[in-house]
């Protein structure tokens, strides 16, 4: 093999052979002897008192195997556990009374919540037959305002709680009273960040098999975080970790949505315990939409206390979070708070999110998870605070950026920064997007409208985000280097479409001097796997990679050992270097990985050489870690229709070194597609009685190829301390700075109108509005 | 996803399928590229109990071009998108169907399904209206033949009777001085039309607008004709300011359907923009 540096390459991800060829195994294509399936019966009222349940049409249905309302499975198993979904590390708190069983009783909270589940011989049996079963549902008053979910005569969700608020996230630091009393301006801006739907191209799916070997049980489930799902099954179903074995196929994309234990996990591993079959269900779309957690969903209403140069001295803000019907992630919207100032130095804050309970699907983790709110929120309030003073958003933000000499920076809502410098990125996406030509351009193309030309007008959207990731509270990998000298990595994390394996394969590679193309990463199998967290909050290569380097360093050393011992040199005067260990200073005397391994296992060992080249560690992350950049957009607006187009894409995205920079790009374009799709196209709506109007891919817009421009993508690099790699995470970046550049760009289109914000997403008519008020008022 | 059970019959012939229909009455339904009825069957929306599968019948397949176009009702959008003499005998047809869907749609989904469907937000119908073409039926009774004007009575219903099969569309080949175009507002999500307006002109010899015929689908419940529109432009010169009064007479005296992506407004100023352009369009060609 010709040597080649990996770490830094342009290589193939080595999952897109088996996943373009359509030879990966999803759950849902998994058939096992005697598997039977699963059908659940769902509400159609978003709160209602379940009443009495007749199951004996269904029953009566050939093919049917069992019919089990959620009273049959009170012995089964504990409630879900509380605050599974989170992403922050801090999931699993179970300091709230209240919660529900995977089959509901007594009452339902939302639509789309089960009451009953159907096992039948066939998929299309036990379709048939939920439609069978007949509900007595008496319907109760529903609330899914979240602003009024919080009054005191709104209908509540919880008789045990004193209203429907689950929480209060609260800071109030430095002088806010001060600063706005001195202020020059007080910039007040109201922002909503829409409920989103997180469409992974796989829906969720779940098959539990009774394992008689531990008397437990093996569940393949579409999940993020196998180990996380062990753990969760096992306390709910009062079982024995070591019981249940957790297994994460190929998983179609996950976004946040698959991170914790779904009550469809709980109850097919319970009925499979308890009916002594494999079982099986696959989600359906419609399913998705309605029963698999959403995200964002936030009201805030910003005022900032700013000098007449830009500086923003303060903010006040209160901010109103739906996390649905029952606290699956409640913490979320406190990532939110505490990514509240972004990237700027903001010496006093006053804040305040309320979580509530509302009658629809729980909110949860979804691609960013509480930090795309804030970023959105003050990249969109420093816009607001430039078009109030006429000043050029880029200035404002410079006035304000925490400066690269303050780093490590802590902000006043009690977030440690570890490196940062938002100038350079900023700088360069101005310069690589030829800002001052774009605002040329834009005057040209005001002044040919005016003139009554059939142009489209152009608006540039800047946006510097930070966010939060790298999440503890570890990691972990094991590395086995067989005796031919081929190497097989376990890692705690759970890749589900971001190509880790490839990543890995190259940090590998090149530091244990393996032949790439020899490098198997197996992942999401808790049997044989290490204790791991999985995959979630960009925390992949900054957690699990550099666990991966310290269990690396171990084999490295082990084999420099074998390697001193056959060269009989010193084991420190060893040296990987280009692939070979050798002797330093000595280049001809060398062994390849492959002539160490073949010793390694054989019976030709110093006794002071334990036999085997394998070795596992984990890290646990001092600090978390800050990725930043700089996006700008552009965008043109037809006047007649109000339909946006995005023109062009700039990103420079700071996630320290780049191990694998095709899966940077494949993150950032991904990221990209979701963030521009909150701006311009998604959200999930209820009416007024809590019916979901958005429930299929008819009415629930996702972003495709051909509402997309090619994006130029470039970086800046600054390390960060707390890992071995001085990686940062880039799975959430591009989305966090990409729904507030477009949206600025859409608001300056429009801003010499007279337009100071508009709430996302936007669509063609809510454009079309604000140019027809415009008229009027003319 | 999974529909109820039904049974299954694939017939060579029209007349097997029309005796197939006569069979199993209201049990029964057609299906032809599936796009319409196979969601709708998913979603549990419709549980017929017998589908007869036309997508096998060689004599509804064809295209052929004379005087007018004739399209076999199981000929698949792409067909009709890839004819080279639908593209110069009436480019407007390929202009509206390269517009339905995706590939995948396209590749399956048939014009005699799209008609004989009526679904409020399809494409097809605006242009048949605006054509001035019509579907040939065929039942126990034999075969006639329905107008567009005539084809289009509410939502999702047609004048087809439940045991009659499209065999074909007909639409004029157009001549010197015609000129036809279909403008399309997509809706976001399922990118069929939110609104979407066809015009057809024919030019006197003195260049004036001799005939005309405008149809919005989309915005309302039905495929309609703009018979204000279409008068404001007959006589006219067809100049910007006839394009204009055009535009302002459509959608006034329609009945409109709202969603979360359009309201109701939105779909009624849109119908405006949508007729100037197709107008606009119809008219540059028809002077080609
Ligand atoms: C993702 C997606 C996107 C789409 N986008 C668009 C779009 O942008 N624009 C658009 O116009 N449409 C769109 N469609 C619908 C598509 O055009 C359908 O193919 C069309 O509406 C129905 O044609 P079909 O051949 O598929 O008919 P089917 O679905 O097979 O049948 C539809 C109905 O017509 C009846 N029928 C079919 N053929 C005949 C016949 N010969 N005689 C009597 N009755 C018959 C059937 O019994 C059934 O009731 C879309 C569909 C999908 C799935």
């Amino acid at each position: 093999m010709a040597y080649a540096t990996m770490i830094g390459a342009k290589v193939r991800r080595k999952e897109d052979p088996r996943l373009i060829t359509g030879s990966g195994t999803y759950v849902g294509d998994l058939k096992l002897p005697g598997m039977q399936h699963v059908a659940f019966v769902r509400s159609p009222y978003p709160h209602a008192t379940i009443g009495h349940i007749d199951i004996s049409a269904a029953l009566a249905r050939p093919g049917v195997t069992a019919v089990v309302p959620g009273r049959d499975l009170l012995d089964a198993y504990e409630p879900l556990p509380i605050g599974s979904g989170g992403e922050g590390g801090t999931s699993g708190s179970v300091s709230r009374p209240h919660s529900h069983y995977a089959i509901s009783i007594d009452r339902v909270r939302h639509t789309g919540e089960i009451v009953a589940a159907v096992i039948a011989t066939s998929p299309e049996v036990a379709v048939d037959a939920v439609a069978d079963v007949i509900v007595d549902w008496q319907p109760l008053p529903a609330i899914v305002d979240m602003e009024q979910a919080a009054s005191p005569d709104a209908p509540r969700l919880f008789d045990s709680l004193p209203s429907n608020v689950d929480h209060v996230w609260e800071c109030n630091v430095g002088d806010v009273a001060g600063a706005f009393a001195s202020a020059d301006r007080i910039v007040k801006q109201r922002m909503a960040n829409q409920r989103l739907a997180g469409v992974s191209m796989e829906g969720r799916a779940v098959v539990a098999l009774p394992d008689y070997t531990t008397d437990g049980l093996t569940v393949w489930t579409s999940t993020q975080a196998p180990h996380l799902s062990r753990g969760s099954l096992a306390k709910t179903l009062r079982m024995h970790e070591n019981q249940i074995r957790v297994i994460a196929p190929e998983v179609g994309g996950g976004f946040g949505i698959k991170i914790g234990v779904y009550p469809e996990d709980v109850a097919l591993a319970a009925l499979a315990r308890i009916h002594r079959i494999p079982l099986r269900w696959v989600e359906t779309r419609v399913e998705h939409m309605l029963a698999t957690t959403h995200g964002r969903a936030q009201i805030a209403e910003y005022e900032a206390a700013v000098k007449a140069d830009g500086t923003i001295t303060a903010l006040r803000v209160r901010i109103t979070a739906d996390i649905g019907a029952y606290p699956v992630a409640p913490d979320i919207p406190d990532l939110t708070g505490k990514m509240l100032v972004g990237v700027y130095h903001i010496p006093a804050a006053d804040v305040q999110i309320s979580c509530v309970f509302t009658n629809t699907t729980p909110v949860a983790a979804y691609r960013g998870a509480g930090r795309p709110e804030a970023a959105y929120y003050i990249e969109r309030l420093v816009d607001v605070i430039a078009a109030d003073l006429g000043l050029d958003p880029a200035d404002v933000r410079r006035r304000n950026f925490i400066p690269p000499a303050a780093f490590p920076y802590r902000t006043v809502v009690d977030t440690l920064y570890d490196s940062g410098e938002y100038d350079r990125a900023l700088s360069k996406a101005l310069m690589i997007s030829d800002y001052a030509g774009l605002r040329a351009e834009q005057v040209r193309r005001r002044a040919a409208h005016a003139a009554g030309e059939p142009v489209s007008l152009l608006g540039i959207g800047m946006a510097t985000y930070v966010e939060m990731c790298g999440f503890g509270p570890y990691e972990s990998a094991s590395v086995r280097v067989e005796p031919t000298g081929t190497v097989t990595v376990m890692t705690g994390i759970s890749p589900h479409g971001q190509g880790t394996g490839t990543t890995f394969a190259q940090i590998v590679a090149d530091q244990l001097g393996a032949d790439f193309e020899q490098i198997i990463v197996k992942h999401g199998d808790t049997a044989t796997t290490p204790m791991g967290q999985g995959t979630m909050g960009s925390r992949s290569l900054a957690v699990g990679g550099a666990a991966l380097v310290r269990a690396v360093a171990k084999v490295r050393e082990k084999a420099s050992r074998v390697a001193a011992h056959l060269l009989e040199a010193a084991p420190d005067d060893i040296v990987l270097e280009a692939g070979r260990y050798q002797v330093r200073g000595v280049p001809d005397r060398h062994l390849s990985l492959i002539e160490i391994a073949d010793r390694a296992y054989s019976d030709d060992l110093p006794d002071d050489i334990d036999p085997g080249l394998e070795a596992v560690d984990f890290f646990k992350p001092p600090e978390l870690i800050y990725p930043f950049g700089a996006h700008v957009a552009v965008v043109e607006i037809e006047p007649d229709t109000g339909q946006v187009r995005v023109h062009s894409y700039f990103t420079v995205d700071d996630c320290g070194p780049r191990i694998s920079p095709v899966i940077v790009a494949g993150q950032v374009h991904g990221g990209l597609a979701q963030g521009i799709a909150q701006a311009l196209f998604e959200e999930v709506v209820y009416d007024s009685n809590g019916q979901l109007l958005s429930g299929s891919l008819m009415d629930y817009t996702i972003p495709r190829a051909d509402d997309l421009p090619n994006f130029t993508l470039d970086k800046t690099e600054t390390p960060t301390p707390h890992n071995p790699l001085g990686v940062k995470g880039i799975g959430e970046a591009a989305t966090i700075g990409s729904t507030p550049a477009i949206t600025n760009a859409v608001v300056d289109a429009l801003a010499h109108l007279g337009v100071r914000h508009l709430d996302i997403p936007l669509r063609s008519e809510r454009i079309w509005r604000a140019l027809q008020n415009r008229k009027e008022s003319q | 996803m999974i529909p109820a059970s039904f049974a299954y019959h694939a017939p060579q012939s029209v007349a097997e399928a029309v005796s197939l229909l006569e069979q199993h009455g209201d049990e029964a339904k057609i299906l032809a590229g599936g796009h319409s009825l196979l969601p709708a069957l998913k979603l549990r929306l419709s549980q017929p109990g017998v589908l007869i599968d036309i997508s096998r019948i060689g004599e509804l397949q064809g295209i052929h071009v004379g005087s007018s176009i004739e399209i076999g009702a199981g000929a698949t959008y792409a067909a009709v998108a890839g004819h080279a003499g639908v593209r110069s005998g009436c480019a407007v047809l390929a202009e509206c169907v390269e517009q339905i869907g995706d590939i995948q749609v396209r590749n399956r989904g048939t014009v005699g399904g799209a008609l004989a469907h009526a679904d409020p937000a399809a494409d097809l119908p605006a242009v048949l209206l605006a054509l001035g073409g019509s579907v040939s039926a065929q039942g126990p009774g034999g075969s006639r033949t329905i107008a567009a004007d005539d084809l289009f009575v509410e939502m999702l219903t047609t004048a087809l009777e439940p045991n009659e099969v499209v065999t074909k569309v007909t639409v004029p080949a157009l001549g010197k001085g015609e000129g036809a175009a279909y403008s399309k507002l997509k809706h976001p999500a399922s990118r069929y039309a939110i609104v979407g307006v066809a015009a057809y002109v024919k030019l006197a010899a003195d260049g004036s607008v001799a005939a005309a015929r405008i149809a919005v689908t989309g915005a309302g419940p039905k495929a309609e004709r703009q018979s204000a529109a279409e008068a404001a432009l007959v006589g006219s010169a067809g100049d910007d300011a006839a394009v204009a009064a055009a535009a302002a007479a459509a959608g006034d005296d329609m009945e409109y359907l709202g969603d979360i992506h359009a309201s109701e407004d939105y779909r009624r100023a849109m119908v405006k923009v949508y007729t100037r352009r197709a107008v606009a369009a119809a008219l540059s060609r028809a002077r080609a």
